[in-house]
């Protein structure tokens, strides 16, 4: 069968979900290889296994850490170049994109962005990905060379198929350094106990209408209640009360989860299109005119600070 | 220096998008104006400019598109900058990022450049992938998505969001940068601006101008295909309960029906 690259996402050889998601929908394409890059392959060898891949391509060069991108794109395309695979996928995000857009010029392909999908058509990967601040739905195929596609957290549920890893050391011939762009400094995001939010199952966000960094900690207490991640809108990151890698829309995290919360939240087009693809949404905001609430499977119209301790102690109530 | 940025003329973000029969980008039905997303691009590079001593910083956009992309260059010289280059043509219709970054990068070599600026997406196709081919395409350094950016003695430093951790960056120039909309926010146009940037040059070039072949751009060179564009079924309101001392409860009540609880 045909071989399907999957770059892996993970920090120290912990592997983040949307990788296995990658490898389960690499399965529908052909046999998943991980390309893993930096110290801590044998960390993630098994993970990586137990969801499909058959080899584990493995890059173990100082160069990774020191420059931004430009090393993985190197990686990507001289692994690529050897072994010929039928595609290449990669995460979606910022760096995802990026990587993807410059190994698919390298290669001559073509590249798909932010897929949501992909089946496995006659001439090769079908992808499905939302348009227009995900009021539409596109189909899309690459019409030249190795498809190159980034996914979205939360497109598949990661399904096990094991597999026994071949590990495969690759040396890459990196780029000189004069053309990439160094790393002054890296501060590692403190990672909380909550779920992340691009790939967690419920989401509880909160707005303007939460009024004020130290009252963030209602919206905290119904995601650890529910199990969920917090999210924000621009409003309350532009005001501080909670760090921008929680930013919920257009221009921060784009999430898809089972369950969607907007505490305070008026709904204007950029938030949306960071979530409108939920599953669920549920809104609580004291305007009875607020556009969230077109969206919402249920809505409160009320004050949040009296809704979200109600709700809080309910669930507690039904749990106990 | 000199400093190019890239702006693109998209559909109003606000108003109801739609694709056309092809599958590319309704431009038709609805207003179309300067990406937002750009306006922050345009900002820093007058920022640059101002902060530059030897006052020879000289700032010039470049947009690929139809008629009306003029409007996007008129808009962006009237919150500054010197002057603008339109690259319009009848084949680049229906070109994808690799189309559109071959065009740009080949007008950004015939102009000169030692900084080009980006917005960190296009609101319409939001890829966020051009300016990384423009740096590869153009074979210099780029960095994309920075929050803060500082140019000077010929070194781009700035601080960006990864995945995962917060970075501070350095490269020498000559560089394509993209920027976010948290790196500073974008002034509006004077009247004065406005009036002055009906005199400010305005080049407009075609594919012939730049050398490039009908086949590598537009419909024709695209390395993708749509097959179906469908507007997705409008989410159906749900109940709406106006909460008189029980909404937490009943919201507890329906994510139970729900299995979230
Ligand atoms: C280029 C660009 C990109 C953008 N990207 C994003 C993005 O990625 N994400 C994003 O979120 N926004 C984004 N925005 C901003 C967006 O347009 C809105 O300004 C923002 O989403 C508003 O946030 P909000 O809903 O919290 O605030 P508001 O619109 O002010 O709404 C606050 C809501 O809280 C309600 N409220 C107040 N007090 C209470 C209370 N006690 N109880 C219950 N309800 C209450 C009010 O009724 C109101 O509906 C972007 C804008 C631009 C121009
Ligand atoms: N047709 C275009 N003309 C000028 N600049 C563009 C064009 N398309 C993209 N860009 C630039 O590239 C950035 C990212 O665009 P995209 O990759 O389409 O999301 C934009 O913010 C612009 O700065």
């Amino acid at each position: 069968m045909a071989e399907i690259l999957v770059l892996v996402d993970h920090t120290d050889g912990v592997v983040r979900k949307p990788t296995l998601e990658l490898l389960t929908l690499a399965c529908r394409l052909g046999d998943p290889s991980a390309v893993f890059l930096g110290p801590d392959a044998g960390a993630a060898t098994e993970t990586l296994g137990r969801f499909g891949a058959r080899r584990i391509y493995v890059v173990d060069a100082p160069e990774v850490d020191e420059y931004l991108v430009t090393p993985t794109v190197d990686a990507l395309t001289q692994i690529a170049g050897r072994t010929g695979p039928a595609a290449i996928l990669l995460p979606s995000g910022p760096d995802g994109n990026e990587i993807a857009a410059r190994v698919a010029l390298r290669l001559d392909s073509g590249l798909i962005t932010d897929a949501v999908d992909i089946i496995a058509g006659p001439g090769g990967p079908v992808t499905e990905q939302s348009a227009f601040a995900a009021t539409h739905q596109v189909t899309a195929h690459v019409t030249r060379g190795v498809p190159v596609i980034t996914v979205k957290p939360n497109a598949t549920a990661p399904e096990a198929a094991p597999a026994e890893p071949v590990i495969d050391k690759q040396d890459i011939v990196f780029a000189p350094a004069s053309a990439g762009v160094r790393i002054l400094s890296r501060t590692r995001r403190e990672r909380s106990d909550r779920p992340e939010l691009p790939e967690a199952d419920i989401v509880v966000s909160g707005g303007r209408g939460v009024n004020g960094a130290e009252n963030f900690a209602l919206v905290e207490r119904v995601a650890d209640a529910l199990g969920g991640a917090v999210g924000a809108s621009r409003a309350a990151v532009d005001a501080g009360w909670y760090p921008h890698s929680h930013q919920v829309g257009q221009t921060g995290t784009q999430v898809s989860p089972q369950l969607y919360l907007a505490a305070g939240i008026s709904g204007a087009i950029q938030h949306r299109a960071g979530m409108q693809t939920s599953r669920t949404i549920v809104a609580v905001n004291k305007d009875p005119d607020a556009p969230i609430f077109e969206l919402a499977d249920h809505g409160v119209v009320g004050d949040l600070f009296a809704v979200l301790p109600q709700l809080v102690d309910e669930i507690e109530r039904r749990r106990s | 220096m000199k400093i190019i940025v890239c702006v693109k003329h998209v559909p109003d973000a606000t108003a109801d998008r739609a694709f056309a029969q092809d599958g590319t980008t309704d431009r038709a039905s609805v207003d179309s104006l300067l990406s937002e997303l750009d306006e922050y691009a345009v900002e820093q590079a007058l920022r640059i400019a101002e902060s530059d001593t030897d006052a020879d910083t000289e700032i010039s956009y470049l947009t690929v598109g139809p008629d009306h992309a003029k409007d996007a260059l008129r808009k962006a010289l009237a919150m500054g900058g010197d002057s603008a280059i339109h690259v319009n043509d009848d084949d680049i219709a229906g070109s994808d990022a690799f189309g559109t970054s071959l065009v740009l990068a080949r007008a950004i070599e015939r102009h000169g450049f030692d900084l080009v600026l980006c917005g960190m997406a296009s609101t319409d196709g939001t890829m966020g992938v051009v300016p990384a081919l423009l740096a590869e395409r153009l074979g210099v350094r780029g960095v994309t998505h920075l929050e803060e950016l500082t140019v000077e003695n010929g070194t781009v430093t700035g601080r960006r969001e990864g995945d995962g951790a917060t970075v501070r960056i350095e490269g020498a120039l000559p560089a394509v940068v993209s920027v976010t909309d948290r790196s500073g926010d974008a002034r509006y146009p004077s009247f004065k601006g406005i009036m002055a940037a009906k005199k400010k040059p305005l080049e407009t070039l075609d594919l012939a101008d730049l050398g490039i072949d009908a086949p590598h751009v537009g419909r024709a060179g695209a390395r993708s295909a749509v097959d179906t564009a469908t507007r997705r079924p409008p989410r159906t309101k749900g109940e709406i309960v106006v909460d008189e001392g029980a909404g937490g409860a009943g919201l507890a009540a329906f994510l139970t029906a729900k299995k979230f609880i």
